[in-house]
């Protein structure tokens, strides 16, 4: 239960603002959140809500207007640049576009020898990080000894997202923030990269935070579900609750927006 | 029997690329689509979805060339006509075709108006500019769109009224079918929802007679079409009815698909998702024999050794795979009951 756990990531009070004045938007409203040692998170919104500048906050990318994020019970410290790699090495994130997530530069190996050098593994004898490299392609199913001279670019959409996810195995993060992850990649692929992640939670016992838009995905997956409407948490709680007995209109409304299979879909309320 | 609006008879295109290389990305594909029906093409991305809907146009240009096949809309056939006629004659009147990202191709210096006007000035030259203003007005208004929108440039719409623009734009001829290429892919629930219900009220109200929708989301094709055809490395794999295509389907493939739906209902949590190993094939040099056979767990060893037809069941369904009905549905119900214990 998430109660016994310890909390690793919350933020109170979490703010954004862009611009001022007249065109003033509040991205981020005012955000309180607590999320567990090793659950599955979904933070649900359409378009618009504020769900990939909460994630940017979280990570440290921007820094929030108001409030604070508090990592494992102490409050973040990213001020230097020496912190926030520290910080980096506990929280990583896998994004919506793979295409434009790579150096485009750098060769499949070197992406990933970065990762180990980045666990400390930079002694290692060259065999051992091969062997470490190797390992990591194969629980993603990528063959390595195809890959290592070539670029990420020459890869297809739903290869370069499992590479993605190679990196986060060789990285072992204690939190896992997946900014939409499948949106770019057809259903069936979707799967896959749904059951890698899954795999690799179950594995390293890591947090695991998606972000997305679709229902079904986040109903799936999830242990949590915080439901996001103009940069505010609406509703929260187990997926069986939120989905199958929302309270608030707004997640009804969002849920009777998707098509539906066995039960019918209302065309009428638009 | 209801009249057929659009058949299509072993339809053949290909692609040639610059090393005279040729690529069959749509091969022997049959269709009937009757008046007052629609149709889904379902299919993972790479499976010649939209190359099909490009080729029903009877529109070729470069590097997309027609090699066999017959298009026959409403008793015209269309195949074999010259480029300039099929532009004249057929395009918007007959067929209207919304590629994909559409609403993102709107040239942001013109108004929506603009766009209407250019329509008529090719197919209908001797309207005055305030006769055409008339008519959209009152088209936008019976499709539930505020006439405003035609005064306005595309950048001041949101996505969802774009493509609802779109697809506006792209019947006022009243065309008898309308191919729409991933019309709602790109936009948030609740504006999908908006352009379904254009769609299905354009149908009701009989302003086009027939529709073709393409898209990779099952669920969408189910709630939305009446059949759905999937299509896998170029060629036709299972026809039917869209409730015998998703609830109870035949080809292997199809079955991958339909395994890795996600619709927020209860029960979903249980169910184990199934992914489809592989990559599909390489159109350029495609395999002998069954293009799935490489990643199909059902694999025998004729599979490969003889290309296989497109077998037609008694009531209008089709499925390409050696296996009999009978046999492939006790393989599903042994799996079922492997998977439920």
């Amino acid at each position: 239960m998430p109660g016994e756990k310890n909390i690793i990531l919350s933020g109170s009070e979490l703010t954004r603002v862009f611009g001022f004045g007249h065109q003033k938007t509040v991205a981020v409203d005012h955000v309180d959140f607590n999320f567990y040692e090793s659950e599955i998170v979904s933070i649900v919104g359409e378009s618009g809500s504020g769900k990939t500048t909460l994630a940017k906050m979280l990570l440290g990318l921007i820094s929030p207007t108001e409030g604070e994020v508090y990592f494992q019970g102490k409050q973040r410290d990213i001020r230097t640049h020496a912190k926030k790699q520290e910080y980096w090495k506990n929280i990583q994130a896998i994004f919506q576009d793979p295409f434009s997530s790579y150096n485009m530069f750098n060769k499949v190996d070197a992406v990933l020898l970065d990762c180990i050098h980045m666990r400390g593994g930079r002694k290692l004898p060259r065999e051992e990080k091969a062997a470490l490299m190797a390992e990591a392609c194969s629980f993603v199913n990528l063959k390595f000894e195809e890959l290592t001279n070539k670029y990420p670019f020459e890869l297809s959409g739903g290869q370069m997202q499992r590479l993605m996810i190679a990196r986060i195995f060789l990285l072992k993060p204690k939190i896992l923030l997946a900014d939409e992850p499948t949106s770019m990649i057809d259903a069936c692929c979707r799967a896959t990269i749904l059951s890698m992640l899954m795999n690799l939670q179950l594995e390293t016992g890591m947090t695991l935070i998606f972000i997305t838009h679709d229902i079904g995905l986040a109903y799936y997956v999830s242990d949590n579900i915080y439901i996001m409407e103009r940069g505010k948490f609406v509703e929260s709680g187990s997926p069986d609750d939120v989905i199958l007995h929302p309270k608030e209109a707004y997640t009804r409304r969002l849920i009777n927006d998707v098509p539906k299979i066995h039960e019918e879909w209302d065309l009428s309320t638009v | 029997m209801a009249e057929v609006i659009l058949e299509v008879k072993e339809l053949t295109t290909k692609y040639v690329t610059r090393y005279r290389e040729s690529v069959y990305a749509v091969d022997h594909v049959s269709l009937k689509v009757e008046r007052g029906k629609s149709l889904g093409i379902a299919g993972e991305s790479g499976c010649g979805k939209s190359t099909l809907a490009l080729s029903l146009m009877g529109y070729y240009f470069a590097p997309l060339h027609y090699t066999s096949g017959e298009i026959i809309i409403d008793g015209r056939k269309i195949t074999g006509m010259k480029p300039d006629d099929i532009r004249k004659s057929i395009l918007g009147t007959e067929i209207a075709y919304i590629p994909q990202s559409a609403m993102n191709a709107l040239n942001p210096t013109r108004k929506i108006i603009n766009f209407i006007e250019d329509v008529y000035e090719a197919h209908d030259p001797y309207k005055s500019k305030k006769e055409v203003y008339e008519l959209a007005r009152g088209f936008f208004e019976t499709l539930g769109l505020p006439p405003e929108v035609l005064q306005k440039y595309p950048v001041e719409l949101s996505g969802g009224m774009k493509q609802r623009t779109v697809i506006a734009i792209s019947v006022i001829l009243f065309p008898k079918v309308l191919i729409a290429d991933e019309p709602s892919s790109a936009l948030d629930v609740t504006s999908q929802k908006m352009v379904i219900k254009m769609l299905k009220n354009l149908m009701e109200q009989g302003f086009i007679k027939s529709m073709i929708f393409i898209t990779h989301e099952l669920p969408l094709l189910y709630n939305v079409t009446d059949d759905i055809a999937v299509m896998y490395a170029g060629q036709i794999v299972e026809k039917g009815t869209a409730k015998e295509v998703v609830l109870d389907s035949l080809h292997p493939y199809s079955r991958g698909l339909m395994g890795s739906i996600m619709v927020p209902e209860s029960g979903l949590r249980e169910i184990q998702l199934a992914s489809i190993p592989g990559v599909p094939p390489n159109l350029k040099y495609p395999p002998f024999g069954c293009r799935f056979a490489e990643r199909c767990k059902y694999v025998r060893p004729e599979c490969q050794a003889m290309s296989i037809p497109l077998g037609e069941l008694e009531d209008g369904r089709a499925y390409r795979c050696i296996l009999p009905e009978k046999e492939l549905r006790e393989i599903y119900q042994r799996e079922a009951y492997q998977n439920a214990r």
